[in-house]
């Protein structure tokens, strides 16, 4: 009889020796003349576990983890390949509290198939939203993404239905759907896991996109920083396109959608979405003037579809379970689910997809557990770089996109980093404007400049050099690059700088 | 429209050596036609040669019809394209908040001070040049470091030492 089990692929899996596992576990099965089938999934998400290990048992599946190469033989002895009892067991897999207690939706399947078997895919609800998509009119695909209530996840939270809705109606010839997966906000690694963990979910709800608007390419950005996760997805696009969902008739639709995955360059403003559109077509990453929108006069002038990796890979369960099933999750005009995104000073950090709702405190202490140095968690950064920094008063924000705004932050594209009482928040901010100063595309001044000039007065201040005068100068710089930007990145990045400054005024030394 | 004179000059590039040279032409030649061709192009001599020599700007110029002004400002515009040749081995530590929030500055002195560079520079021995990345989308398992596109997690300035003299030894 062979036994299946599965050891993670998923890059972050592999940072903490999850092949080495993989290879020992074979070897140890075969010096002891076990039958073993080792199948590469994607990751759970709950990456303190990692590499995290699951068997398939009579029981279900049961994992065991962090094991490191060193643990597989007591593995072995403890008789855990029919669910033994070791000092790594976490019992049954879904019944672990920290994934049980999430809305797992978009990442239904992350970690439990194999990312490339099309089939597996198939087993676990995939294919079915193309299906159905394909058998509808273009405008009915349109009105169920609509009435889902499906924000973009990307950071700007816009509706998903209206910008497909300005494609659709929009008259050419030739269409596109750019599918933007440049992740570049520090802190979030949803798009990530997704490429790597379950490809074939972004390339289904590409395909419906495409579809819906009557596009027949497709792109992919991927940043170069996430080599592994592009070729899991190049792979996975092959695969798909033999298989008849991708190509010259979509699910047997007569209609044709050909996708490419193209790799980014480190630049983070291509993660704007005019930026990486300049980009795909092979010049400078310099944000373009809207009007015209994307939607209208997007990649090589053509109307385009532009969406986040989260965004376009929740849109099949809305086609394979209907616009009401997403839309009866969340609160407000939040509605679905945001995988959101664990990072930094944590005890437990991990892909936690809830719906709308729960508040910052539930998601740092019930399942983030606190900090990992056991210090009280001081600020919290959400959404990425150009996200504000959050003081624990605020703790009890609803993670809702308005509740958020209304807070001064922002949910962005889901990422939540949390730093204990030894952060400087003076370095902190002086960070945000570097950053901003290394990143800047240099179309603007206030944000080429300004960033610059940003960072020295920000030196100033930390080195006691008139602290009233200097933060003024600050406040009023930060106001030019707010108002004069032409793009978030310099229109944002001054607010992880004012909620260092409104927030945590004594790491800036005293007034005098 | 290229430079009339250009075609003259393909014919004897001085600075590129006849390998380097066929090297490039194999990466334009069957990406040449793509939509959008030059960043695919860039990012295959990149990957044959660990740079884009200056000298096979007018090559890539020539084949996509633009300027060589046009290339050089996209091969200077992305991080991830460099001019220079590196090391032998590339080491990129993450800079970004949710490393920083795990140790990252300390990471990042302990790298410099024990590689003696700062970054962008490379080892006297040519082995390890040193980059900064802001994420490497391993943040629950911050700090992250990438050596030669293998992604590392939680790394403490020991296990930061062990893999760079692993790194070093080939293994
Ligand atoms: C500086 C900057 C960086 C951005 N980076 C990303 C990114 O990495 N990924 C992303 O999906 N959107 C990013 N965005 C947002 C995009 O411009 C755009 O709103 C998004 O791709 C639209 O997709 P969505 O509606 O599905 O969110 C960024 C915006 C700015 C201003
Ligand atoms: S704000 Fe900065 S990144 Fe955005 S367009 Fe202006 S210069 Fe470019
Ligand atoms: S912030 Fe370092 S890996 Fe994301």
């Amino acid at each position: 009889m062979t036994t299946t089990l599965y050891v993670p692929r998923d890059a972050a899996a592999l940072s903490v020796d999850a092949d080495a596992v993989a290879v020992r576990i074979a070897q140890e099965a075969a010096a002891r003349g076990i039958d073993v089938r080792i199948v590469r999934n994607g990751s759970r998400g709950l990456f303190w576990l990692e590499p995290l290990v699951e068997v398939a048992t009579s029981a279900g599946r049961v994992a065991y983890g962090p094991v490191a190469t060193r643990d597989v033989a007591s593995l072995f002895d403890a008789g855990f390949l029919s669910g033994g009892s070791h000092a790594l067991a976490l019992g049954v897999t879904d019944d672990i509290a920290y994934l049980k207690s999430q809305d797992r939706l978009t990442y239904a399947r992350i970690g439990v198939i194999d990312p490339l078997d099309a089939d597996d895919y198939a087993a676990h609800g995939g294919w079915t939203g193309l299906a159905n998509a394909a058998a509808l009119a273009p405008a009915d695909i349109v009105a169920a993404v609509t009435e889902s209530g499906l924000r973009g996840r990307g950071g700007a939270a816009f509706p998903a239905g209206i910008k497909w809705k300005t494609c659709a109606d929009a008259v050419s010839e030739q269409k596109y759907i750019v599918c933007n997966a440049d992740e570049g906000d520090s802190g979030t690694y949803a798009d990530r896991l997704t490429l790597e963990g379950d490809p074939f979910c972004l390339i289904e709800g590409m395909a419906i996109a495409a579809l819906a608007v009557g596009a027949t390419e497709g792109y992919v950005y991927i940043r170069s920083e996430y080599p592994h996760a592009f070729r899991t997805f190049s792979q996975a696009i092959d695969i798909a396109t033999q298989a008849g969902w991708l190509g010259d008739d979509v699910a047997g639709s007569g209609r044709a959608f050909r996708l490419h995955a193209r790799l980014g360059a480190g630049a983070y403003i291509c993660g704007e979405e005019t930026s990486l559109l300049e980009s795909l077509e092979g010049r400078r990453g310099q944000v373009r003037v809207k009007p015209p929108l994307p939607a209208i006069e997007g990649l090589f002038g053509k109307p385009t579809v532009i969406n986040n990796v989260v965004t376009l890979a929740s849109v099949p369960i809305v086609l394979a379970r209907g616009a009401a099933y997403y839309r009866d999750y969340g609160v407000g005009r939040s509605r679905g689910t945001l995988p959101l995104q664990l990072a930094g000073n944590v005890k437990y950090a991990g892909l936690v997809e809830k719906a709308f709702g729960l508040t910052l405190r539930e998601l740092l202490y019930d399942y983030g557990g606190g900090s990992a140095s056991g210090r009280p968690i001081r600020a919290v950064q959400i959404g990425g770089p150009l996200g504000a920094y959050l003081p624990a008063s605020k703790f009890d924000t609803v993670i809702d996109y308005e509740a958020f705004a209304a807070a001064g932050g922002m949910l962005g594209h889901g990422g939540v980093v949390a730093f204990d009482d030894t952060v400087d928040m003076a370095a902190q901010a002086r960070f945000a404007l570097e950053f901003c100063a290394v990143e800047s595309c240099g179309k603007c001044t206030p944000c080429r400049i300004g960033a610059t000039r940003g960072v020295e007065v920000i030196d100033r201040i930390r080195a006691g050099v008139d602290r009233a005068r200097n933060e003024t100068l600050l406040r009023d710089l930060a106001d030019t690059m707010i108002h004069g930007s032409l793009c978030a990145l310099g229109g944002m990045a001054p607010f992880p700088v004012l909620s260092a400054l409104d927030h945590f005024a004594e790491d800036f030394g005293a007034r005098q | 429209m290229p430079p009339a004179t250009q075609p003259a000059m393909i014919l004897k590039e001085p600075g590129l050596a006849p390998d380097a040279r066929r090297a490039v032409l194999d990466a334009i030649e069957p990406r040449r036609a793509l939509p959008g061709a030059l960043l695919p192009i860039l990012h295959a001599v990149q990957d044959a040669l660990g740079y884009v020599p200056r000298d096979a700007v007018p090559l890539i110029a020539n084949a996509l019809n633009l300027s060589r002004a046009d290339v050089h400002g996209v091969v200077s515009f992305y991080h991830y394209f460099r001019s220079e040749p590196c090391g032998r081995h590339i080491v990129q530590i993450c800079r970004a908040e949710s490393c920083q929030a795990m140790g990252a500055v300390a990471l990042e002195a302990h790298a410099k001070a024990t590689l003696g560079v700062d970054w962008h520079e490379t080892t006297r021995d040519g082995a390890v040049t040193l980059e900064p990345v802001y994420c490497l989308g391993n943040c629950a398992l911050s700090p992250a470091v990438m050596i030669d596109g293998d992604l590392h997690g939680r790394v403490t300035p020991q296990s930061f030492d062990t893999l760079v003299a692993a790194t070093r030894s080939g293994a």
